[in-house]
Order: structure tokens, then sequence, then C-alpha cells
């Protein structure tokens, strides 16, 4: 207690990132629903990961270690990686990506606060760039494939790579909504009985919709709550409806309609918990809705005309580099200064 | 109703102010001692006008008011100058400052004061020197000197605002005032907008204080275009810049003067004081001061300028588990290094603080830039960026970013859930770029003062020279240069002995002739050049003043 | 093959003509980095760079011949100015340049002969004073130089640093541990 103010608001680091984990809750709920228990796995091995290479970087660092291991962010960059990956993966995919989110995306840029770009997604990017293969075989909604999987074999993948008898990889997973719209689409199929396969449900893919969903709720609990505002969910949900709303009136045969989009891959997990990480994203409100809808249009150009089935990824990553320049060029007018701008 | 504005972010700490506004305001104890810092003020210290050993009486001045920007000190009861040194004063830095202690001799006799019935006759210039004589600064914190803000400048004031928000938590010493002394703060008021030409007098108090409120309607009722107005609770809405905002839509920005967009605004306690200090004659040599925190009955102190703060502080009876004094609120107040300091003008409030009310800090965490600053800066600044400016001293970059625009609020701290002192960094880089500023500035000065000098050498030498070479070439032309010189030198000569005749002259005439009719004169004669002669040093006081104090342009 | 050729040359004569209009167009007149290096140099003019004054210093600087560690009064904050402004890396004091705190001479006015030897050194114009009466400094004016100081006949000339005074305190840097078992 040496200067003012001597009084604070009972808030911390720690609590607004569990506030975070917790919206998240409801979409991991539907995700265990739809797919199995796998994801649970996931998102463990994930945390451990995580915790122990965050504790590891700041011992290296020669930082303390017991306040930055309670501010959860690593928990978050875990858990966001966990869900951007297919859960019927070798353990070591999941590992892998964890560490080089917490060690490099993360710490060697100067830890928390520091990174210019949100690890989860470089997590994410470095997978899916080194290991395609494994990265675009996701589980299969319960139901649908030709066989379910219960929890002792989906942890036996997991863990030893060993599927029960009789069964291969491509019999329990498939391409997501997205790729499958993508290849269909390449393979001149019409968009129409495209969308009639299986895999679509009511907007979007069986199963996927309902996650989408999950985390729209959750991401409406953090606007509530007051941890993120409104300008970067509201403005990227918007522009990419409108841009894809666009491309499907332009030409529908070729191009999904705007909710297809909405709640197809990443966007919602993107909106409310990727774009609006705070640390690698815009301040001014401005700024926040820029990034936004860049993010936005890179993420259906991708999805569209991309080599990678998604797009969400690699959108924020090339808006996280246009931060500064953002945040610098959308300053807001100061108290008695409007005029002067 | 009236149409209120709103102002950017604010946030809603705990008022904490119900501890100390249930009690009336009582007169402290007169002390064993009084610490008179003869600085209390913006701008320049007073000049001491008294000796060590001197009696004094209440009132009467001991540091004279010098210089553009200043104010008077007084004794603020009768006593015996027993010190005039350097003595710890209320400054976060601990540094000693020029203070006189007075002993109080306990008779608290008063000087004699000259009281106005009616000032509505006096000349403006007159008031405003009064006010100055008086010591009437501002109360709520800045203490600026009030008469250097009563100019009706060459744009027309529309609005005088009164402040008596009282945003910050804990402070109460303007609520008890406006409950007690409305009538009086408005007859201040009054004159405050005569001296302005203010159309009207907007009182803006924050709707936690529904008696103040009502006792300055009540009483404003009984005057013309002047309206005591319930502004939302929200700190920091007692900021100047802020209240104007709410009541008139006006911002005003750093280094833009609010007279200039037509409003000025004033403490309500300045208020009072400038009534006191024109109506009674009596200087400012007591303030309200709400002692409250962790003290055993916290209430308000009408309390001599001076007064030790632990004497103030033992009388609301301070609780064991004190840590230290904070002077002002819990927002923007001042960790005092001592408390032998005197209660100086500024001394609003003093919280007793302990653990319990004002936890330790906790540990700080790199900015996250989750922007909740930048939510609730009233000044609408980025301080997410100026705490990074600052914090890496990157200086211009902070100045570019508006650095001077931020008001130290403290709101940004508030909220930080990285707990990181933000305001600290501001004061930091603020504090860093006046001494850059300033270095820059003698740097500058001396610079010139060196090329002048370089320069004047440099035509000396030349000057020289070119005598030399004259003379030379006279020498050569067979001229006897004894001669020129003379001749050169004679006019002078004849010019000094014409001014000293003059001089000499002049006090012949001054020994011989006398002016008529200055001896053998009547008593009322004698009273009539005496008060002739009082009128003409106080015109010459008042041209004097008004002169240093027209505000630089 | 030939038309890249052909490309790149004339690729290469249009730069080199917008560079050698540029170069007339653009030309500066005098040199400005003198002048930039002055405005950071505290004008002491004490000559404890070796050189005559802070021009002088400046100019040497500019011309690569003088180091940017020579400067005490400047400190080191003066040092990072003048890295940063010619864009080469910190150097710190060597040698016999130490920096000192800021001080202002002061004459002991009963020992002062009124020599004028002071004022004649004195750079800035900051002595005042006529032969056989008593000189002062004017502190205001005063850069703290010392070159008053040596040719006092009778040495009553001392330097005094500035003391610290609430006009001129400074918020300090904030210092905090970020561990919770040592709060600050």
């Amino acid at each position: 207690m040496l200067f003012s103010p001597y009084i604070t608001k009972p808030d911390s680091v720690s609590k607004i990132m569990l506030q975070v984990l917790f919206a998240l809750i409801p979409g991991v709920i539907l995700y265990v629903w739809f797919y199995g228990p796998a994801i649970l796995v996931s998102i463990l091995l994930a945390s451990v990961t995580g915790l122990s290479t965050e504790a590891l970087m700041l011992k290296l660092r020669k930082r303390p270690i017991a306040p930055f291991l309670k501010d959860n962010s690593a928990l978050l960059t875990a858990w966001l990686l966990a869900l951007s990956i297919p859960p019927l993966a070798p353990w070591w995919l999941i590992v892998v990506g964890t560490m080089f989110a917490i060690a490099i995306a993360k710490h060697l840029y100067g830890g928390l606060g520091s990174n210019p770009f949100n690890p989860a997604m470089i997590g994410y990017a470095v997978l899916i760039i080194s290991f395609p293969s494994q990265m675009t075989h996701w589980l299969a909604p319960v139901g649908l494939g030709s066989a379910g999987l219960d929890f002792q074999s989906q942890l036996n993948y997991i863990l030893k790579g060993a599927l029960p008898d009789g069964l291969t990889l491509d019999g329990v997973t498939m391409a997501t909504p997205l790729d499958t719209l993508k290849t269909q689409l390449h393979m001149n199929g019409q968009m129409q009985s495209i969308l009639e396969m299986p895999i679509y449900g009511r907007v979007a893919g069986v199963g996927s919709e309902w996650v989408s969903l999950g985390f729209l709720l959750g991401g409406l609990y953090l606007y509530l709550r007051r941890i993120i505002s409104w300008h970067i969910p509201a403005v990227f949900l918007i522009t990419l409806f409108a841009i894809s709303g666009a491309f499907h009136l332009i030409d529908p045969a070729r191009h999904a309609g705007p909710l297809f989009q909405l709640f197809s891959g990443a966007s919602m997990l993107g909106a409310f918990f990727i774009l609006t990480d705070p640390i690698t994203s815009p301040a001014t409100p401005r700024g926040r809705m820029i990034f936004a809808s860049g993010a936005a249009i890179l993420t259906y150009l991708i999805r569209v005309y991309g080599g990678f089935p998604d797009g969400v990824a690699f959108a924020t990553l090339l808006m996280n580099i246009c931060v500064p320049l953002i945040d610098a060029w959308t300053q807001p007018a100061v108290f008695g200064r409007k005029d002067e701008r | 109703m009236r149409k209120l504005y709103t102002f950017h972010g604010g946030v809603h700490p705990d008022t904490c102010k119900a501890q100390s506004n249930g009690r009336p305001i009582a007169k402290a104890k007169l002390p064993s001692k009084l610490v008179i810092p003869l600085r209390q003020h913006v701008g320049h210290g007073a000049r001491v006008v008294v000796e060590v050993g001197e009696h004094v009486k209440k009132g009467q001045i001991i540091g004279q008011a010098e210089g553009h920007v200043s104010s008077s000190v007084h004794a603020s009861t009768s006593g015996t100058i027993a010190a005039i040194d350097m003595q710890p004063v209320a400054h976060p830095s601990g540094l000693p400052e020029l203070c006189v202690t007075l002993i109080p001799d306990g008779l608290d006799e008063w000087v004699t004061l000259e009281p106005l019935e009616d000032w509505r006759g006096i000349p403006h210039s007159d008031l405003r020197h009064r006010l100055r004589n008086a010591g009437v600064v501002g109360l709520g914190g800045a203490v600026f000197p009030s008469d250097m803000k009563l100019y009706a400048h060459k744009h027309k004031i529309r609005t005088l605002v009164l402040n008596g928000a009282e945003c910050e938590p804990y402070i109460t010493c303007d609520d008890l005032l406006m409950r007690e002394r409305a009538e009086e703060i408005l007859m201040g008021a009054e004159l405050m907008r005569e001296l302005l030409h203010a159309d009207e007098v907007l009182i803006g108090i924050e709707d936690n204080k529904p008696e103040a409120i009502a006792a300055m309607q009540n009483a404003a009722s009984k005057h013309s275009s002047m309206e005591a107005i319930a502004v939302p609770t929200i700190y920091p809405g007692g900021g100047a810049k802020q209240l104007i905002r709410v009541l008139t839509g006006i911002e005003v920005a750093a280094g833009v003067r609010s007279t200039d967009l037509g409003v000025q605004c004033f403490n309500v306690g300045t208020a009072y004081s400038a009534w006191r200090a024109i109506r009674f004659g009596e200087p400012l040599i007591s303030r309200i001061v709400t002692v409250t925190g962790n003290v055993a009955s916290p209430q308000n102190f009408e309390a001599l300028i001076g007064t030790p703060i632990a004497e103030l502080i033992a009388e609301a009876g301070q609780l064991p588990g004190t840590t230290g004094i904070i002077m002002g609120g819990p927002m923007m107040g001042v960790l005092l290094p001592s408390d032998k300091a005197g209660v100086i003008k500024a001394t609003n409030c003093l919280i007793a603080a302990s653990d319990a009310l004002f936890p330790p800090p906790k540990p700080v965490l790199p900015c996250i830039r989750c922007t909740r600053c930048a939510e609730v800066c009233p000044a609408e600044l980025q301080p997410q960026d100026l705490y990074w400016f600052a914090r890496a001293k990157n200086l211009a970059k902070a100045e570019d970013y508006h650095l001077f625009d931020c008001i130290e609020c403290g709101a940004c701290s508030y909220v930080c859930p990285s707990n990181i002192p933000l305001v600290q960094y501001y004061r930091f880089a603020k504090s860093e770029i006046w001494a850059q500023q300033a270095g820059q500035k003698a740097a500058d000065a001396a610079r010139e003062r060196h090329e002048f000098r370089e320069s004047r050498l440099e035509r000396e030498k030349r000057e020289k020279a070119e005598k030399l070479a004259a003379k030379e070439k006279a020498a050569a032309k067979g001229a006897s240069p004894p001669v020129t010189d003379k001749q050169n030198a004679e006019p002078v000569d004849e010019m000094q002995r014409k001014i000293q005749a003059a001089i000499d002259q002049a006090k012949a005439q001054a020994a011989t002739v006398k002016p008529r009719n200055t001896e053998q004169l009547t008593p009322q004669q004698m009273a009539e050049i005496a008060e002739i002669e009082a009128r003409r040093a106080r015109i010459r006081e008042i041209a004097q003043a008004s002169t240093d104090a027209q505000p630089r342009e | 093959m030939f038309s890249a050729l052909l490309a790149m040359g004339a690729i290469a004569i249009t730069l080199g003509a917008v560079l050698g209009f540029a170069a007339i167009r653009f030309r500066v007149e005098g040199n400005p980095l003198v002048d930039k290096i002055d405005a950071v140099l505290p004008q002491t003019q004490c000559g404890q760079c070796g050189y005559p004054g802070c021009k002088p210093y400046a100019t040497a600087i500019a011309e690569g011949t003088a180091d940017i560690n020579l400067c005490p009064p400047g400190g080191e904050e003066g040092i990072h100015k003048l890295a940063d402004l010619l864009g080469t890396e910190f150097k710190p004091f060597g040698g016999s340049t130490v920096p000192k705190p800021k001080s202002v001479a002061l004459i002991d006015e009963s020992t002062c002969i009124g020599c004028t030897l002071c004022i004649q050194a004195c750079p800035v114009d900051a002595i005042v004073g006529a032969a056989k009466q008593m000189h002062t400094v004017i502190a205001a004016e005063c850069t703290g130089c010392e070159l008053c100081v040596p040719p006092c006949p009778v040495d009553c000339i001392s330097m005094v640093p500035i003391m610290e005074t609430t006009s001129n305190w400074k918020w300090k840097y904030p210092v905090y541990a970020m561990t919770p078992s040592t709060p600050s």
C-alpha cells in the first residue's frame, strides 16, 4: 500500500480465465453427448501438458511459478487447442501441439501478455501442417460412421494407437462437414444433394451444429459477465453471415448458406473464445470491429478457396499480425478532443 | 428536469461515507502547536512577514502572497511564533518545506477584521485583492488561488459550476458543509457569479447525499437562476472536468481553460470560504476535515490550518492496527510520510489506514490487454498503451497518446485484474517529462546566453582591433592622438557635470521651497489627508495586484 | 534472356533517375546533424569533453572524431539520447569522465575580493559584479560547469549540489515484487 488507489476491485486474471473455461463447458458437454468421451481425454492430456510446460518454461525463464500457474491462462490455451483438433487422435498429437503452443508461441515471446499470436492457434497451425493426416480424421458423431466406439476403445486408440479388431480408422472417423462439402463440390457434386448426405443435420453438420450452439451459449455468458465485449463476436458473425449470404445468393449451387457457415467448423468457438483473446486482439472498439470483419472475410475465403478445410485458425493468425497497426490506426478521440480529428 | 450528460467510464467503489456523515461538524480542540507551511497552494510560496518570538493574533498574515500566482498564509490562532524552519509537510515526497510553527496562547484572539456589509458596491479588483490576501484557494484539492480564477474573461462565462459532488469514497466534508452551511455557500456562489458575470450557477451533488441536496435546493430557491442538481453517483463524477461535462455537456481537454468554453468551476468549500473572507474579513485559517477509517468515532472536524495531523486523528480516537494516514480519499489520496505534518488547505480527509481496510497489494501480473482500464477511463484514454509506453520510458509516445489528459483518478488501477499500479506509471512519466522539459528549457537558455556572450566577445575583439587600426592610421597621418582622445572625452565630462548640476539644483530646490500649508493642519484636514493617502496606497496595491494577477494569455 | 537484361536495365535507369532527382530536389542545406546533436547536449559549456563548448563537441561528434560518452553533465540519459539520435550503441562513461550531481556555483561573499576573473570565465554570463565589488552567481542561470572555480585567486567559489525539494521532486519509477511472499 504505497500508491493510490489503495482499494481495488476484487478481480484477477485468474478469475477472468476461469470464467472463460467455465463458459466452454456447455460446448464440451454437447461434444461428449454427440462424439463420446474421447474429447475429455484430449482435454485432460492438453491440460496436464499445458501446465507442466508452463511450469518448466517459467522455471527456465526464472519467473515465479505459482502466481503464473494460478492465472489459468495455460489451461485455457490447452482447452482451446484440444477443442480445435480431432479428439480421436494419438496422444502425442495434442501433447506436441500444446507444448509448442505454450513453450514456443507463448513463452519464447515473453510469456503471458507478450505473445503476438494466439498460442492455441499456433499449436493448431503447426499440427495441421505437420500431421495433416491425423488432423483430418475426425471422430464421427455417435450413430453415424460404420461403428460407434465405446470409451474403452477410444482410450485404447488414443494411448496405444490400436483399434478393436476389424475396424479401420477410416471406419470410425470421417471428414468434417466443411471438408466434405469442399471435397464434394470439387468433385462437381450438387449443393442440394451434398447437403442431403447423412452427416448434415438441420443447418450444418450433425452434432457439430449443436456443439457450436453450446459455444454460442457460453459466449453469450461471457458477454453478459462483461468478460468480452460484443464487438469481436458480433462483427465476426455478422460479417461471416453477410459474406457467405452474398456468395450464396449469387451462386447457391456452389456456396452453402450463411447459417451453414456460422454453425460449421470453429466459427462459434473462434468468434467468442479465440478471436476475443485480449492479448492478441486490438484494444480499441473500432479496431476490434476491423479485426473481426477481417477475420471473417479471411475465414470465408480460406474455407471456400483455400487449401485447408477450416479457415478460423489461419484467419486469426493473419489478423493477429495486423493488431498493432489496427490499434495505432484506431486510437479513439480522448475527452475534450473529439473535434481534433 | 434538467438534461444531464454522461461521461465515459467511471467505477462504483464502495462509498464508505456512512461512517463519518452521521455526526455534525465538530470544532477541533485547540492543538498544542500549529505547523503552517508557507506554500499550501499552487504557485509561489508566501513570503514570511513575522519573526521568531513574535506574538501574532488569530488571522494575522504570517506569509504575504508574493508573485504572479500566490496566496497569503495566516496565523490560525493567536500565539507565539516558535520557529520558522523546514518541516515535513503533507506531501507524498516526505520532503520538508518552510513552515511557521505557532504555539497557541489559548486566547484565540482575532486580529481586527474588515467586514463588508455590502460587497456589491466594491470594485471587483478590490474583491479579488481581498480574496488573495485572505488566502482563499480551491479547497477541492487543487488549491489554486481563487482570485486568479474569478476573472470575467474575453470569453463570456455562462455557467458557474459549484462542485459538491464529492465522489471519492470515505470523504464527507463537503456533504456536511452543504448540510449545515448551505446559505453561506450560496452567498459565496453569488459573489463568485458576480465576479465572473456568469448567468447561472449549477451546483452538482451526487445523489447519495439526499440531505445535502435538500439543504442546497432549499437555499438555492432564494436565489435567481441558481440550481442544486442531483447527479448520478459514479467515481470520478466529482472531478471538475467530469462534473462540468455532466451538468453542461461541455468537455474541457487538458491544457484548455474551462473559461474559454464559458464555464468556471469551484468547490462548495471554496465558495463558503470566499464568502467568509469577503463578508466577515475572515481569512482562510480553518477547514472541514473528514477524519475516518480506523478510528473510534469517524467524524468531520473544523480544524485550524496547521493542526498536527496526529492530534486531529487522536481526537477521533485512533484505533490499534493503524498502518498509516492517507490524506484525501482511497482513490487519489496520498499516503503521508509523517503524521507530524500540519493540516493544510488541501486536507479534505484523513483516513487512518489499516490492513483490514486497505489490504496490502496483490502480486502484479503482466498486462493482458483486457482493456477494463480503457472501459472505465473518464478521459477516454487507452491506459494499457500509456502503461506500456511509460513502462518502457518511451515518454514521447506516451505524450502522443495524450498522457497529460490523464487526471490520475485511479479508476484504471482500481479495475486492473493484473493489479498493475497504472497511475503510478503515469505519475512517473509525467514528472519525468516535466523534468526533461525544464532541463531542455534551461539548456536552451544557456545556449542562448552562451551564444550571446560569444558574439559579444567577438564584437568587443573586433571593435578593439578597429580602434587600434584607426589609431595606427591616425598615427601614420601624423595627427596627435591625445588631442582626439581629449576631444572625445570632453563632452562626456561636460554631460556628467551638467547632470550633477541638475541634481544639485533639484536638491537645493527641495531644501528651500516648502509646500504650502503642510504644517498647522487642523485634525480634520489631517484625517482627510490620511484617508486620501490610504486610498492612494490601496489603488497602487490594487493596480499592482491586478497587473500581477492578470493571467497570461 | 535479352528481354530480361533489358528490363533490369530499364529498372536500373529509372530508379537511378528518381534517386538523382530526389538528391537535387530534396537537397539539405548545411549540416542539420550538428544542430540536432547540439540540441541534445546540456549546454553547460563546461568543456569537460575536451572541446571548448557544446557546439564544438557536437561538431566533433558529427564528424566522427569524438565519442558520445564524453559529456558528464548530460549523464547516461544524454548518452542514450545521442546513441538513439546517431543510431549507435550506448557506451558507458569511461576513464576520468564521471557524471556528478547537478550543482550550482556559490560565491562566498565574505571572501570575494572582486577580481572579476570568475565573471570572465563564466560561459553563460551567470555571474554579476564589478571590479573591487563583491560578485554573486545568478543561481537560475548557472549551468554548473565549474569553469569559474579554478580562476578564483582566493578559492571562494564552491559547487553546491541542487537539493531535491517538493517543487522539483519526481515520482519514482514503480518497483514492486511479483511474488506474493514479498509484498512491495
